[in-house]
């Protein structure tokens, strides 16, 4: 469609001339400097990857190899102990079960409960939907420690305490809020004369949402509910405190505070920190393109 | 609200059907966020333990705060988390999103530039805590990045990371530097993609060098998105969490205590809920506040367009 296109992509004008500005100079030197700045590039790089690489190979290395030959070698003898012993020590298969169905839950109901929220400030433009906005906003703005104990006082006599639901109604209201902005601030784009053909046609409000606004705003919404998932999937505080047992944790509660609980060398410590990092390397091979174009109302108005 | 619907007839009566959408997500809003966010409030003029009853004391939290070292320290060191969380990543993205997007995506194409801006992204999609994991087995006094050091001939800069009090701080800095720095670039990047190249190109025909278009031309194009970053990254900056809960637990000492987790410590394990509570309000008046002074400064302008 393409007015979703539209809304979603936006390209500006570009004109793009091979030999312009800085790149117009003799060619050696310009190749001598193209390479400069890419070879600083590549090792900038490096630096990034460097940590997960550290990780890898000593996830797979012997306790006694890694004694023996230091943090820096590669494993004599690759093994998967440290990672079958951390995976059953804290039940890593539950802990990403758990991930799944808390940010998969979350991701869906909170970009449902923005598209209604949007709906009624951005289609419906009822009147105070800025200061409304700013409302909702506060939900992100928030640090955890401002509702975390009253909540988690609330959770106990309710029977949500070490629940999986506690944390997915939390997160639902809290990433609903960017997700109120950034949905409404795409429909302020909604070309009206759509809006204006439906109500000729004596189309409800809720028809008009359901088979009018969703399938136009659809782009908007899918990526909504990446980012969503990506952001409670790597949540840490409140899910540390409402989710208390074992068999409760998320993937990073489960990676970072086991270190202190199992008696767990350095080389299981290693194979943690990667089974923390590998579903999160899948997810962005999987969403790369809509993860590093990065997201804020603006840049996708 | 719905009143007035006779007088402004068309809109009001639209008003009217679209408040009900409105519904659910202002409940919910009200019992997760505004409830809770009030009790804080209210909890931080008692002096409680979680279990008997609150018992009321005033402003004597706040006071006692004020002469708090772990208090004192943990705003402090917020302060510094700046430098790594805010201006660093943001100076840095700038850097990177320019050199990208308007040298190595015409020298190398596209399909380079999209390769690189990826793997410096790559970080932001980790959960926090286990990026802390990573470094923290990465600083360990027999650790990766001593034995770096050592294997380059620099082995009298190796220290132990995380156990000095003087080093610590600048440590778990490194690592929010490491992790933040993709979230400016891709903003940045975004934001160049869908500038208007023919000031660009105007410049450039006046003669302006690389240097100088960048400066004078691109950052003040994409002035909004740099207020953006810098908004959040320092609202991120005062709910540094889990960086330092993995790292170093606030040490040693109060050398990386920060205001969330003092918080988590009254709240969870010293059963101080009211001067949590205390601390909880302060840090979010002040996130509030700045919130405030930037959409002040800025973001109110593109709202007043849309809304």
């Amino acid at each position: 469609m393409t007015t979703s296109m539209a809304m979603e992509e936006q390209p500006a004008p570009r004109t793009r001339k091979p030999n312009q500005g800085r790149i117009r100079r003799s060619s050696v030197l310009g190749a001598v400097q193209a390479y400069g700045v890419l070879f600083g590039l590549i090792a900038l790089l490096a630096v990034m990857f460097a940590p997960f690489a550290i990780i890898a190979v000593n996830a797979v290395k012997t306790p006694t190899d890694l004694a023996a030959n230091g943090p820096l070698s590669l494993p004599q003898d690759p093994t998967l102990n440290n990672i079958a012993s951390f995976w059953n020590a804290v039940d890593f298969g539950g802990a990403l079960r758990n991930s799944i169905v808390i940010s998969g839950s979350v991701a869906v109901l909170a970009t449902t409960l923005s598209l209604l929220n949007a709906f009624a400030l951005g289609i419906g433009r009822i009147r105070g939907a800025l200061p409304l906005l700013v409302f909702f906003m506060m939900a992100n703005i928030l640090p955890n420690e401002a509702i975390v104990y009253p909540l988690y006082y609330m959770a106990k006599p309710l029977g949500l305490y070490n629940t999986q639901l506690s944390v997915i109604i939390m997160f639902t209201v809290i990433q609903s809020a960017f997700g109120t902005y950034f949905i409404a601030s795409v429909m302020r784009a909604f070309p009206k004369e759509i809006l204006d053909a439906a109500k000729v046609d004596g189309c409800g409000k809720l028809q008009l949402l359901v088979q009018v606004v969703v399938p136009i705003m659809r782009p908007s919404l899918a990526v909504l509910m990446v980012f969503a998932f990506i952001w409670t999937w790597n949540e840490f505080y409140l899910p540390m405190v409402f989710l208390v047992s074992n068999s409760q944790y998320t993937v990073p509660v489960a990676v970072a505070v086991t270190q202190g609980q199992h008696m767990m060398n350095e080389s299981q410590v290693a194979a943690s920190a990667l089974l923390g990092v590998l579903p999160c390397l899948v997810f962005f091979l999987l969403f790369q393109r809509t993860l590093t174009r990065g997201i804020t109302a603006g840049s996708y108005r | 609200m719905i009143s007035g619907r006779a007088a402004k007839s068309k809109k009001s009566s639209l008003d009217s059907g679209y408040w009900v959408f409105l519904l659910p997500g202002l409940v919910m809003f009200l019992l997760v966020i505004i409830v809770p966010f009030a009790a804080t409030i209210a909890v931080s003029f008692t002096t409680w333990n979680g279990v008997q009853l609150p018992k009321w004391i005033g402003i004597d939290n706040y006071v006692n705060l004020l002469s708090d070292p772990y208090f004192v320290a943990s705003f402090q060191n917020t302060l510094i988390l700046l430098l790594a969380m805010v201006v660093i990543p943001t100076i840095l993205g700038l850097l990177l999103a320019g050199v990208l997007y308007s040298y190595v995506s015409r020298r190398f194409g596209e399909k380079t530039a999209s390769f690189f801006r990826a793997g410096f992204y790559l970080p932001q999609v980790m959960p926090v805590a286990v990026a802390g994991v990573v470094w923290g087995w990465i600083l360990t006094p027999d650790g990766a990045l001593n034995s770096i050091l050592q294997g380059v001939g620099l082995g009298v800069l190796a220290q132990n990371w995380l156990g000095n009090p003087d080093i610590a701080l600048f440590s778990v800095m490194g690592m929010m530097v490491w992790f933040q720095v993709g979230f400016p670039l891709v903003i940045f990047f975004t934001a160049l993609q869908r500038m208007d190249q023919s000031i660009i190109e105007a410049a450039a025909l006046d003669g302006a060098s690389g240097w100088q278009t960048f400066i004078h031309v691109t950052i003040h194009q994409i002035r909004p998105e740099i207020f953006v970053v810098v908004l959040m990254t320092t609202i991120a900056t005062f709910k540094v969490f889990a960086q330092v809960f993995v790292l170093t637990r606030g040490g040693p000492g109060t050398a990386t205590y920060v205001p969330s987790y003092y918080t988590y410590l009254n709240f969870f394990q010293k059963s101080q809920v009211g001067l949590g509570s205390a601390v909880a309000t302060i840090v979010t008046v002040v996130v509030l506040a700045v919130a405030v002074v930037f959409i002040n400064l800025q973001a109110r302008r593109d709202l007043a367009e849309d809304f």
